[in-house]
């Protein structure tokens, strides 16, 4: 598998709208990405910046007064392309899990403690292939089960009789049940220790890996993303301001936000340095006018309070949202934004 | 001089089983002082079932210990009457973990603000304590005209975190148990947080238990760290030394799994001994004992004793035998 390959997923100006009784409450703003087989992107940004937003948009999983306004979101599959968002109920039910699988936040504690996690197994591939036979699914559940290092008495236990991580490795083995091309885990460690953490993040990519599906790690543990994924796409008040590969991310953030973002990281040599980000994220309900991160930036210029930013595509594969950058020499006029696979492979 | 908050010979044993045959002792033998004088952020660390947050409701006097006593101001916290509860009640916070369940669905978020204020009679007046609630609720970063009138669903895990903290802010509290306060905040918004905690100690003169998971922000916060496994003090001591330089087997484990924010310090050098969730029955020994890449015969027989490497660090753990045995006594630990 290498990373050359045509992306495996083309997000294009995706939009959700969300209409509310004080207002509408536009939570995905115009976002587009690409993504490689066996990619791993990591999707940051504060609470309420829409990045559960644009997970369960992926997922067609947004309920009114939520809406996906526009946009497009392509996956390759080997029976050729498919629109997620042009998908009728039945297929994208179908899609869901066997093209897209979906970790919610908290989803350990989501397994339904009166049954047994085989049976929960069971019930999805039911759900999502009911053409296998009863023994395939069977089958395929416990080597699921397997492929995430638990042990095989797993399947007849209940989900209170298992650890924290034991249970997130559950839900990791169902989101891979079917083979998904993407799959998008959304802070699937944030309640577990660290040691606990760090095996369940090294299992998940260890079969995220052998899938060589590509993934899309959503949290706010920039130390976790770090460590993780290959590239990192920071949201702000529904919109992309930065997409990096994870080494520039860190070492030479673009975008004022991001820079502000890592420079609040509590690092080993940094202690008792507390820079937190001024101001409070803005209530997508009263946008400011122009760069939407204007009243918090410490670079803000004129410009950027009166015009939206240009999207700035760089000749390094790097996108920012940023006045700053607009009509910098060094940036490659719309160049495509895709990944360069020496960048992607750390 | 009598310290604020002591903890002696602590231990705590849950009863399970259908009929309260089991025994599970979630701490054992927990020695602590804090000194009103000296106002310190203590981290509490460990993983779940260390027995961090028993400890936290062992201060509270939410839970009574099986064995030995905890003491508030030179009394023991479960026979407080009167206007000592009353003041141990108001000077004694707690934030806890989880910012769902301490709202109540029913009442808007100002409820959980406004009741401390009424029932200490903080305020003289409704202005006042609108006042006083706007003024905690900026402190951790939210404003107040969002959040006011909302109902608990409204609002994120973030900013229902923040109100809890900004509640206990409210009181100005003498020490403040702090459960994984920053746990579901932003990680832009943690500085913040842990910024108002220092104030708290800075200009309030306030003690915190910094009780976390999450050793990079015990590093930054607090003054002296206490690591837990399995209810035991394995090591202890200022926080710098613990965090730049672990003794004990598992905090190098712990510190080697932290995924810090830096591409070029790739967690994980260490190997992993066992899974989570496999505890070995170890009988009399160690608790480590199983999962330690170090463990030697005698770990399985008995539980090493602390022993203190310096004035500011004690371990519990044979590998320094050699070294003078410390007093229980972790008092300036």
């Amino acid at each position: 598998m290498t990373l050359q390959e045509s992306p495996v997923l083309r997000v294009r100006d995706l939009r959700v709208t969300y209409y509310t009784d004080a207002g509408r409450v536009t939570a995905v703003n115009g976002v587009s990405f690409d993504l490689a087989a066996g990619e791993r992107l990591g999707l940051v940004g504060e609470s309420g910046c829409g990045k559960s937003t644009l997970a369960l948009a992926l997922m067609r999983m947004i309920k009114p007064p939520g809406r996906i306004e526009s946009g497009s979101a392509v996956v390759r599959t080997e029976h050729g392309e498919m629109d997620l968002l042009a998908l009728d109920e039945e297929s994208m039910r179908k899609a869901r899990l066997s093209v897209i699988s979906y970790i919610p936040q908290g989803a350990m504690n989501a397994l339904n403690p009166v049954l047994r996690v085989g049976q929960q197994m069971l019930d999805a591939l039911q759900a999502h292939a009911p053409h296998l036979s009863r023994a395939e699914m069977r089958a395929r559940a416990e080597a699921a089960l397997a492929s995430v290092e638990l042990p095989k008495d797993v399947f007849d236990r209940y989900p209170h009789e298992l650890s924290g991580g034991m249970k997130q490795r559950v839900c990791i083995a169902i989101g891979i049940l079917l083979s998904p091309r993407v799959i998008i885990a959304d802070e699937p460690t944030s309640a577990l220790d660290v040691v606990v953490q760090r095996q369940v993040m090294e299992t998940l990519q260890r079969v995220q890996e052998q899938l060589g599906a590509a993934l899309i790690l959503i949290g706010h543990d920039m130390g976790l993303m770090a460590q993780v994924t290959h590239r990192v796409a920071v949201m702000y008040a529904g919109q992309f301001v930065e997409v990096s590969p994870v080494q520039a991310m860190f070492t030479q953030p673009l975008h004022p936000y991001t820079q502000a973002l890592i420079q609040s990281l509590p690092r080993l040599d940094n202690r008792g340095v507390f820079r937190s980000l001024p101001g409070v994220a803005p209530s997508l309900l009263r946008l400011p006018s122009g760069c939407v991160f204007h009243p918090r930036c410490a670079q803000v210029m004129e410009v950027c309070r009166r015009e939206p930013p240009p999207a700035v595509h760089t000749a390094d594969a790097r996108f920012v949202l940023c006045h700053l950058y607009g009509d910098d020499e060094n940036v490659a006029p719309r160049a495509t934004l895709t990944t360069s696979p020496q960048e992607v492979r750390r | 001089m009598t310290p604020l908050l002591e903890l002696r010979n602590v231990s705590k044993a849950y009863m399970r089983g259908v009929f309260g045959r089991e025994r599970f002792v979630a701490l054992q033998g927990v020695d602590l002082a804090l000194d009103e004088a000296r106002p310190t952020i203590i981290a509490i660390a460990g993983e779940s079932g260390s027995g961090k947050s028993t400890l936290g409701l062992l201060v509270l006097g939410l839970l009574q210990p099986t064995e030995g006593v905890v003491l508030y101001r030179g009394k023991a916290v479960s026979t407080l009457r009167g206007a000592d509860y009353q003041r141990f009640r108001r000077e004694v916070q707690a934030v806890f973990q989880d910012p769902f369940a301490v709202f109540n669905p029913f009442y808007k978020v100002d409820h959980l603000l406004q009741v401390p204020i009424e029932k200490f009679k903080l305020a003289r007046s409704r202005h006042e304590a609108r006042r006083m609630m706007e003024d905690a609720l900026q402190a951790v970063g939210l404003r107040p005209e969002e959040v006011l009138g909302r109902y608990p669903h409204q609002l994120s895990g973030g900013q229902r975190q923040r109100i809890a903290v900004a509640r206990a802010l409210v009181l100005k509290p003498r020490l403040l148990v702090a459960d994984e306060p920053v746990s579901m905040v932003d990680a832009s918004l943690r500085a913040a947080i842990l910024e108002s905690l220092r104030r708290m100690r800075d200009e309030h003169g306030i003690s915190i238990l910094y009780i976390t998971h999450d050793l990079t922000t015990a590093y930054h916060v607090a003054d002296s760290i206490l690591v837990l496994y399995a209810g035991r003090v394995v090591e202890a001591g200022e926080v710098e030394r613990v965090i730049r330089a672990p003794k004990h087997p598992y905090t190098q484990l712990l510190i080697d799994s932290i995924p810090w924010p830096d591409v070029t310090q790739p967690w994980g050098s260490k190997p992993l001994a066992k899974r989570e969730g496999e505890r070995a029955s170890v009988g009399s020994g160690c608790r480590f004992a199983p999962r330690c890449p170090s463990a030697m015969p005698h770990c399985w027989q008995r539980v090493p004793p602390l022993y203190r490497l310096a004035p500011e660090h004690v371990v519990a753990c044979y590998l320094y035998e050699s070294e003078q045995a410390a007093q229980a006594d972790i008092a300036r630990a």
